[in-house]
């Protein structure tokens, strides 16, 4: 499996990067090395192996379904770059 | 002796004696860690912090109220939430983030009495192996090869916090590591780095790199000091359902210096291509020393060791690329405007996020991407179970395991920045514990042939650090490391 640019292109509007087009074939070269190097996993046998989900091997507790937490917009705000009226204000996303 | 260069033992003892209060040991770390800047170990330094804490441990203390790290200076590396204290992990996209809340690991340090000298550089977002892809500039490693002025990396991607503890700036300094990010530079700086089992320490609060992977740890200058900062770091938190609700033994107590009887296992598999015979000599040397003390050496194989490099450039960039997805501009941090929402995002992780942490963005939504997910993460899941289930088989006829803990000692700055996987490789002998969860040490063993610091690795049991902890005493005493850095804060 090899990358192009346009799959390079397809991938970095999925993670919400812009890699400049200059850039894209770098880009590719730099990430076909990768995974070329990770493709000698397919020397390994995993036929009825469990995929390894979590180390944690205990069962996870269960707690009450009841709020615990909260009642501070103030400090949930606190950091925001931009905020009116206890919202996070983002660029206008309906016309 | 000078007060910078107790260890948190002597310490303790010391405060406990009235030889000094630790007002005064602080405002000499304060001046330690000033005399550092040298090295950029610190990116946000807290003195009237730290002396605000040493007043009111000095007066705990008077009260009878003593902890464990009481009045002990520790440095935090910048991934740990701190409240009121800027944390950023190092990159650009978090500029001006000052966390509300305090993460687990740090709350319990300072209830256990220590005081907070201040923040320390690190890889951005912890991905690295060298301190370079910091937003705050590299780290100066205190050590110098002989005859060789290159400044030299502290490794990483907890750099900065292994350089101030090696420079005597701090008595110890919280790491995390996700693939080696304590034990690594610990090795390159010659001191103590320890990974406890994956479940052992809180990861609430601490900024979120690989989730299934990242483990919060002491950097100390001995053994005995990582025993007693982990016993202050560790405990079930309901806020981290990962985190095991167990015990925490008195790791200290295990330091018995016994280890007759002892079964360690040597694995054939840690041996690298290119790896410097002087590595592969100390280790020797180090099976030498467990012998002496009475142990049982036993060879061992780990067969999957060679696939754990591999499946970790799969699982971690995967986790990372959700995990970092939280930095959008929109609730803290930095915001670089566009035309649309989609475009904000764009430009501000374009713009915040550095080149490394790119390439692995895109790696993992690569490998979780339709169509891919099953012919990479999956089969990475699959063969993390294969290597796990390695060390499963060898605790059978082993209590612990002997390795290398890198395989070179520290490189100069910019070697190895235009290949990802040679640098990468830093991690060969450490990222599979890390898999597995296991508990691990650094302990500085030697010097290589141009005098700069190697490190052994003593890998444990889950949830025996006890074990590891005594194995790992007997080797730093054996190896009897007394060399010291050419960069010592208040000699240059």
């Amino acid at each position: 499996m090899s990358l192009d640019k346009e799959t390079v292109r397809k991938i970095a509007s999925l993670a919400r990067l812009k890699v400049p087009d200059e850039e894209l074939e770098t880009m590719a070269g730099e990430l076909n090395n990768i995974l070329g190097w990770i493709e000698q996993l397919r020397e390994v046998d995993t036929e009825g192996i469990a995929p390894m989900t979590s180390v944690t091997v205990t069962v996870p507790a269960l707690r009450a379904d009841r709020v615990t937490d909260g009642g501070y917009v103030d400090l949930v705000l606190a950091n925001a770059p931009e905020e009116v009226a206890n919202s996070f204000v983002v660029p206008k996303v309906i016309e | 002796m000078k007060l910078t260069e107790l260890t948190i033992a002597a310490a303790r003892d010391g405060l406990a004696a009235g030889d000094f209060t630790g007002v005064e040991l602080t405002e000499a770390h304060v001046v330690a860690m000033e005399a550092s800047r040298p090295l950029n170990a610190f990116v946000t330094e807290t003195a009237e912090k730290a002396r605000d804490m040493a007043v009111a441990s000095d007066a705990r203390r008077a009260s009878g109220n003593v902890g464990a790290m009481e009045g002990v200076p520790i440095a935090i590396k910048d991934l740990f939430c701190t409240e009121g204290v800027k944390a950023a992990a190092c990159s650009h996209i978090l500029d001006g983030f000052t966390p509300p809340y305090e993460s687990t690991v740090t709350k319990n340090l300072w209830r256990a009495g220590a005081v907070m000298l201040g923040k320390t550089n690190m890889d951005e977002f912890a991905m690295g192996s060298s301190n370079m892809s910091s937003y705050d500039g590299p780290v100066t490693n205190p050590w110098r090869a002989d005859g060789d002025d290159a400044k030299r990396v502290p490794g990483g991607s907890s750099g900065g916090s292994a350089a101030a503890v090696a420079a005597f700036a701090a008595m110890g300094a919280t790491g995390t590591d996700t693939g080696g990010s304590i034990r690594q530079p610990g090795a390159f700086t010659g001191v103590v780095g320890m990974k406890p089992t994956y479940g052992r320490c809180s990861r609430w609060g601490v900024i979120a790199f690989a989730s299934s992977l990242d483990q919060a740890g002491p950097l100390t200058r001995t053994v005995r000091d990582a025993s007693i900062m982990l016993g202050a770091m560790a405990g079930h938190d309901s806020k981290d359902s990962t985190s095991v609700d167990r015990p925490v033994p008195d790791f200290e107590a295990s330091l018995t210096g016994d280890i007759r009887g002892l079964r360690v296992g040597v694995p054939k598999e840690y041996v690298v291509d290119g790896m410097p015979g002087e590595i592969e000599a100390l280790w020797h040397q180090g099976v030498e020393w467990l012998k002496d003390a009475g142990a049982h050496i036993v060879d061992i194989s780990l067969p999957h060791t060679k696939y754990a490099l591999p499946t970790y450039y799969i699982i971690a960039p995967a986790e990372a690329s959700s995990n970092l997805a939280r930095y959008d501009g929109v609730r803290y941090g930095l915001r670089v405007d566009g035309e649309s929402l989609q475009e904000m995002y764009e430009n501000t992780r374009s713009e915040g996020f550095g080149a490394e942490v790119k390439r692995r963005l895109l790696i993992g939504t690569y490998v979780l991407s339709a169509g891919y997910y099953d012919a990479y993460y999956l089969k990475a899941q699959k063969v993390r179970s294969r290597i796990a289930q390695d060390f499963h088989d060898s605790w059978e006829t082993v209590d612990a395991v002997l390795t290398p803990t890198a395989p070179s000692a520290a490189f100069a700055q910019g070697e190895k920045m235009d290949d990802p996987i040679a640098m990468y490789l830093n991690d060969v002998f450490t990222v599979p514990a890390s898999l597995a969860g296991l508990p691990a040490i650094s302990v500085p063993s030697g010097l290589s042939s141009d005098g700069l610091p190697l490190g052994l690795q003593i890998i444990g049991r889950p949830f025996d650090e006890e074990t590891m902890f005594r194995v790992a005493g007997v080797i730093e005493q054996a190896a009897a490391f007394t060399a010291r850095p050419q960069f010592i804060t208040g000699e240059a």
